[in-house]
């Protein structure tokens, strides 16, 4: 409540910088606020009315926080003051500066008593300085209150503030408001209930949906039929957002998969290897994001909102020469044995996880969002959140960059041609042991990215690589080899087929619907796909 | 025709072997049972089931060597049927706890009672008969390998995409047995055992006759899979391991090749699964954790792939060192285990009994050097058109 | 076309793209019961793919290929191609190095191809004296318990002849049996298989012409997937396209 106080403050202060409203001097109005404390409920509503009559807006908080019951005196001066904990505790400060008072103390308030009566008066009052206010930004969320409580009390003040009001989409909001207490209002005529039902359907929503249902019980007979089409009306809405929400929870699941799969993908394309420590690549990633946290933390805290971009090319680099490290040292003597090849990394991925274990403790890390990462926004019936977002953009972004280097470079173009026949672009004076080396520290570097994103979404561990490793083969034995579009479709097929089996099979289930699923689609396309196709010289 | 084939399985070596595994099933139950306390040639009473363990391992291991180093299939979702076989064994023995239960329930075990279910799932009925619910260690395993197999042999999915959905599998599986409603006790398993054929699960007696049946076990599974390679048919496994196509063109069925190999070497893990589960007393899903699957293949590469001796050895070498190190220097024991993977890949492709065999020809130069079997026959990287 | 019956291999209209890339267009070739056919031509022109279509390790996109006149070879897979009598030796030779010489010949020799029969079968007396004739025909009953990884290219090629010889088949494809040999041994392989061309049907790949020539069998010649010219040998190379295209000057 406090922070919704401090809000509206805010609010108001910058109304303040506008050209002038009605605004008294703050003496004049301090005069006005403290009236309210002495005498009888009668003295206080007198009280209340003048404030309204004065029509400042800082009165807005005062009052509100009366209604509330939260408003205290100080005994002593008679002084109306503000406390910033509930019941009267907490630091005292001035209700219309919002300056600290230190001099008094918390034992010598008193509460400015309200009864039943005077709620009722207040409610009104701040309805219509909010309402009428010439605040813009004041009366749209005092319109969107009136929709929110649809009190029919409010009814004639809102026509009033209808009436006047110029903005069309404050406009809208005391439409829809009024529609929905036309509804509940057991008084209004068929007329006007029957015309509230399509304002409300535009409303949209489930509060809505709500609204109608609840309105069907007690609405004439005649209307009921609009009614009805009209919740079934939303609920086709809302059954259509619901699949957006799942295409969008399956987007950004996908785009994690992608991440994660991707560089697996070229590996495994390019060398026809299987890195089994690819997770563990990740899982460096998400650890350098939290190390170059850990010390923006502590030496530069004004630089936390750049950590990611710190992180980013750190977490590349470090996993990528972790990457080449593996290939020089391990993979380049198992080639032409791919079981091998996933024995060896399996048992480094082992090694790694161990080794962080033993450097950071096996205790969870949290890495923190950047500002500009946190909270959520909507977008029609969709809620959002920005690190996932922010995820999609970033996976979309690196996969669009590894089209451009697998097209446009020359290591992009010696690494398609070893994918395509390694004898032939050996013979062609391409180093195939410095194109494996590179396409491995290309892979390690990308799960390093992947990583970074990964760190945002969840709880980095050491065993964060293993969570993911089982779902990247799927995308690339789905997907297919040789062809990095078989990954994205696979990636985004799988992730979206996943969020919409989830609802009905729950999570567990769904995720086993969709393995069987994967190991009967081999059967079909055993090489994924978008596998190569040609005569094969293997005998 | 079939005494023939039986003779012919044993070769030498694998008369030794069998001979080795008898005398272990008796000498050591005999000296734990027999020998007064105190005696130094007598085994705790903690060893026992211990050692029974380690044979259970050297048979999953015996059992994944036949698929991986005869026919060329890396599976890495062994440890299901090896699980699948050990949870066939639980529901027989949860069964046997009756009301001894802490809700006392005569049929329904403790956890299904918790869960307020009223009464027993179909696919536990029957399993309170022993030899019901040891028809089902063979058949179950052996069923689900069949259709796996099936499915995956006849489109021909090879080399690493097989090993990744047979991860897939088992990971499936292990998901599957975490949830409750699945009705094999969720995350906790099943435990507590009291009774196997009516004697108690704890008795120093009943712990050296199941060693003894790990022991005999291992010994027939050692006589099954020598009868397999030493035939013509496993002379078409290893042919398959080396030139899948090239069989092809033989004649040969290479998905029934496949086939058999893996379902007969799913019936094994069942087996040793089944054998496990008394001996430690409990059964749950982390046993269809695809790293354990995995842990499986380094055993029997550690040992030696390819030969009957080899997976046996590394089974038994890799656990007891497990259970060394994880006592001495726990946090120590996965970097080791992961130096294991990489160090047998890299210098010891044949394992243990390869570098012994290696030793030997150093020595006589007069044997003749086999030559190193290639295990991968297709390469993953497709190729362009001619 | 010429009637398909009374012929051992029938290809009419044949073609298969790889991606866009047409490895063979338009092929039609009949081989008629024990009657051997040399099929020379370039690199790249469809030799090997021809083979892989015959033998179901390929699906061509268009035309017919049947056996014996009257089996659909399109919807068999390579084993069941392999027991109708159709048997292969590869451009490069594939044996099964792991194995000794002799149980090479034990899996090629013709005997019930199912997992049961293999897994009881043991050779009788008359088996083992058919494995010892056809190792004395490739000269190599004195390597018999040689591990096949051990021998040398060209024993490697007899080897697989050897083995090609046990499955008894009514077709034979042998793709490039003289790379790697002596000259000496070049000529007994014609002599060898011109042998086996009296009693079944033989098809031969081959760019060595003095071999080919010790065949004298009826010759085509292959182009990008597509038959250049057909004849005897004097014939065909005497055809100015086949110069042109690929004998060269």
């Amino acid at each position: 409540m406090t922070f919704i106080r401090y809000f509206i403050i805010t609010l108001m202060l910058l109304g303040a910088a506008l050209p002038a409203h009605a605004q008294l001097a703050d003496t004049e109005l301090a005069a006005l606020v403290d009236a309210l404390a002495p005498g009888s409920f009668k003295d206080r509503e007198a009280a209340i009315g003048n404030l309204v009559a004065s029509g400042d807006q800082r009165a807005v908080p005062v009052l509100e926080t009366l209604l509330e019951g939260e408003l205290y005196f100080d005994e002593a001066s008679g002084k109306v003051v503000f406390t910033s904990a509930p019941s009267g505790k907490g630091a005292i400060a001035d209700p219309i500066t919002g300056a600290d008072l230190p001099d008094l103390a918390e034992g010598g308030l008193e509460k400015v008593k309200v009864n039943n009566n005077l709620r009722r008066v207040l409610r009104t009052a701040i309805g219509q300085m909010t309402l009428l206010s010439p605040i813009r930004d004041m009366r749209l969320s005092a319109a969107q209150s009136i929709l929110r409580d649809a009190d029919p009390a409010q009814l004639d003040l809102l026509d009033t503030a209808l009436a006047a009001e110029a903005d069309p989409a404050i406009g809208r909001v005391m439409d829809q408001a009024r529609a929905v207490i036309m509804l509940k209002s057991p008084d209004a005529s068929v007329e006007d209930k029957a015309a509230a039902v399509p304002v409300v359907q535009a409303i949209g929503g489930r509060d809505a949906l709500n609204t109608l249902t609840a309105a069907l019980a007690t609405a004439p007979a005649e209307i009921q039929p609009a009614i009805n089409q009209a919740i079934e009306g939303l609920a086709r809405d809302r059954a259509a957002w619901d699949v957006a929400q799942n295409v969008w929870f399956g987007i950004s699941l996908g785009s994690v998969l992608l991440l994660a799969a991707i560089g697996l993908a070229i590996t495994f394309g390019v060398m026809g290897v299987i890195n089994m420590a690819h997770g563990e690549m990740v899982m460096l990633g998400a650890y350098t994001t939290f190390v170059v946290q850990e010390i923006i933390r502590q030496n530069y805290p004004g630089l936390f909102d750049w950590s990611l971009a710190i992180a980013l090319p750190l977490a590349f680099l470090v996993t990528g020469l972790v990457g080449v490290a593996i290939e020089r040292g391990i993979i380049r003597f198992l080639y032409g044995r791919p079981l091998e090849t996933l024995l060896a990394t399996w048992g480094l991925s082992l090694i790694i996880q161990q080794a962080v274990q033993r450097i950071f403790t096996a205790n969870i890390r949290e890495v923190g969002n950047p500002s500009w990462m946190s909270g959520s926004f909507e977008l029609g019936g969709l809620a959002i959140t920005w690190n996932r977002f922010y995820i999609v953009i970033f996976a979309a972004l690196v996969f669009a960059a590894l089209l451009l280097v697998l097209k446009y470079t020359a290591i992009g173009l010696h690494m398609r041609a070893v994918t395509q026949n390694r004898r032939m672009a050996s013979a062609m004076g391409i180093r195939t042991p410095l194109v494996d080396a590179m396409t491995f520290g290309l892979g390690s570097g990308i799960a390093g990215l992947a990583g970074v994103a990964l760190s945002q979404i969840g709880n980095v561990s050491p065993n964060l690589g293993q969570g993911y490793i089982i779902d990247s083969f799927m995308v690339v034995v789905f997907g297919g080899v040789g062809n990095l579009w078989g990954t994205f479709v696979g990636a985004l097929t799988l992730g979206i087929a996943n969020k919409f089996i989830e609802p009905y099979a729950g999570a567990v289930l769904g995720k086993i619907i969709i393995l069987v699923l994967i190991i009967l689609f081999i059967q079909r396309r055993p090489r994924g796909l978008f596998a190569l196709k040609g005569r094969s010289v293997e005998a | 025709m079939i005494t023939q084939a039986l003779f012919r399985a044993l070769d030498r070596k694998a008369i030794w072997l069998v001979a080795i595994l008898l005398l272990v099933a008796i000498a050591v139950p005999a000296s734990n049972l027999l020998l007064p306390d105190g005696n130094p040639l007598r085994l705790p009473n903690y060893a026992v089931p211990l050692f029974g363990k380690y044979l259970t391992y050297a048979m999953l291991a015996l059992a994944l060597d036949l698929v991986w180093g005869y026919c060329g299939i890396l599976s890495l979702g062994h440890g299901a049927f090896f699980a699948i076989g050990g949870y066939a064994m639980g529901m027989y023995l949860m069964r046997q706890i009756g009301t001894r239960g802490v809700y006392a329930n005569p049929t329904l075990p403790d956890f299904m009672v918790f869960l307020n279910w009223k009464e027993l799932p179909w696919y536990w009925l029957g399993m309170d008969n022993f030899w019901f619910a040891m028809v089902m260690v063979v058949l179950v395993p052996g069923l689900l390998a069949f259709v796996f197999g099936f499915l995956a042999f006849r489109s021909r999915v090879t080399g690493v995409y097989l090993s990744i959905i047979t991860q897939a599998m088992t990971y499936a599986l292990l998901l599957a047995f975490f949830r409750n409603d699945m009705g094999f006790g969720g995350n906790n398993g099943l435990t507590d055992f009291k009774d196997i054929l009516g004697q108690s699960i704890s008795a120093p007696a009943t712990r050296a006759a199941l060693f003894a049946a790990s022991a005999i076990a291992l010994a027939l599974a050692v006589l099954a899979c020598s009868l397999i390679v030493n035939s013509k048919l496993g002379k078409v496994m290893v042919a398959v391991r080396d030139a899948e196509s090239r069989t092809r063109f033989l004649g040969y069925r290479v998905e029934y090749v496949k086939l058999f190999a893996f379902v007969v070497s799913a019936i094994i893990a069942g087996i040793a699964g089944a054998l496990y589960v008394p001996q430690v007393g409990i059964i749950n899903p982390s046993e269809f954790e695809p790293a354990n699957s995995i842990e499986v293949v380094i055993w029997t590469a550690v040992g030696g792939r390819g030969t009957i001796i080899g997976p046996i050895i590394g089974g038994i070498l890799v656990n007891v060192g497990k259970s060394y190190f994880t006592g001495a220097f726990p946090e120590y024991w996965l970097f080791a285990l992961g130096a294991l993977f990489v160090v047998t890949t890299l210098f010891l492709p044949k394992g243990i009994v390869g570098l012994i065999g290696q030793y030997r020809a150093a020595t006589t130069r007069r044997e003749q050097h086999a030559p190193t079997p290639r295990t991968v026959d297709a390469e993953p990287q497709p190729r362009p058109a001619e | 076309m010429t009637d398909k019956t009374g012929t051992m291999l029938y290809l009419d209209g044949v073609s298969v793209a790889f991606d866009g890339f047409k490895a063979i267009n338009n092929l039609s070739i009949i081989v008629h019961p024990a009657e051997m056919l040399a099929i020379i031509g370039p690199n790249g022109a469809g030799k090997t793919t021809m083979m892989d279509i015959i033998t179901g390790k390929t699906r061509p996109d268009d035309g017919q290929v049947l056996f014996d006149g009257r089996t659909d070879l399109t919807k068999l897979d390579e084993a069941a191609i392999a027991n109708l009598g159709i048997g292969r030796k590869f451009q490069k030779p594939t044996v099964f190095e792991s194995h000794t010489v002799w149980d090479n010949i034990e899996m090629a020799l013709k005997k019930p191809r199912g997992v049961f029969s293999a897994l009881f079968y043991t050779a009788d007396a008359a088996d083992i004296a058919r494995i010892e004739e056809i190792l004395e025909t490739v000269r190599l009953l004195g390597r018999k318990d040689d591990y096949a990884a051990n021998l040398s290219h060209g024993q490697k090629q007899w080897l697989e002849i050897g083995m090609l010889l046990a499955q008894d088949p009514k077709l034979l494809l042998v793709d490039e049996p003289v790379a790697g040999m002596t000259d000496a041994e070049t000529v007994e392989t014609a002599k060898l298989l011109k042998q086996i061309a009296k009693t079944r049907s033989v098809v031969v790949v081959e760019h060595d012409m003095s071999f080919v020539r010790e065949l004298g069998s009826r010759v085509t010649c292959l182009a990008e997937g597509a038959v250049l010219a057909e004849g005897s040998l004097d014939q065909v190379s005497a055809n100015p396209v086949v110069i042109e295209r690929y004998l060269g000057r």
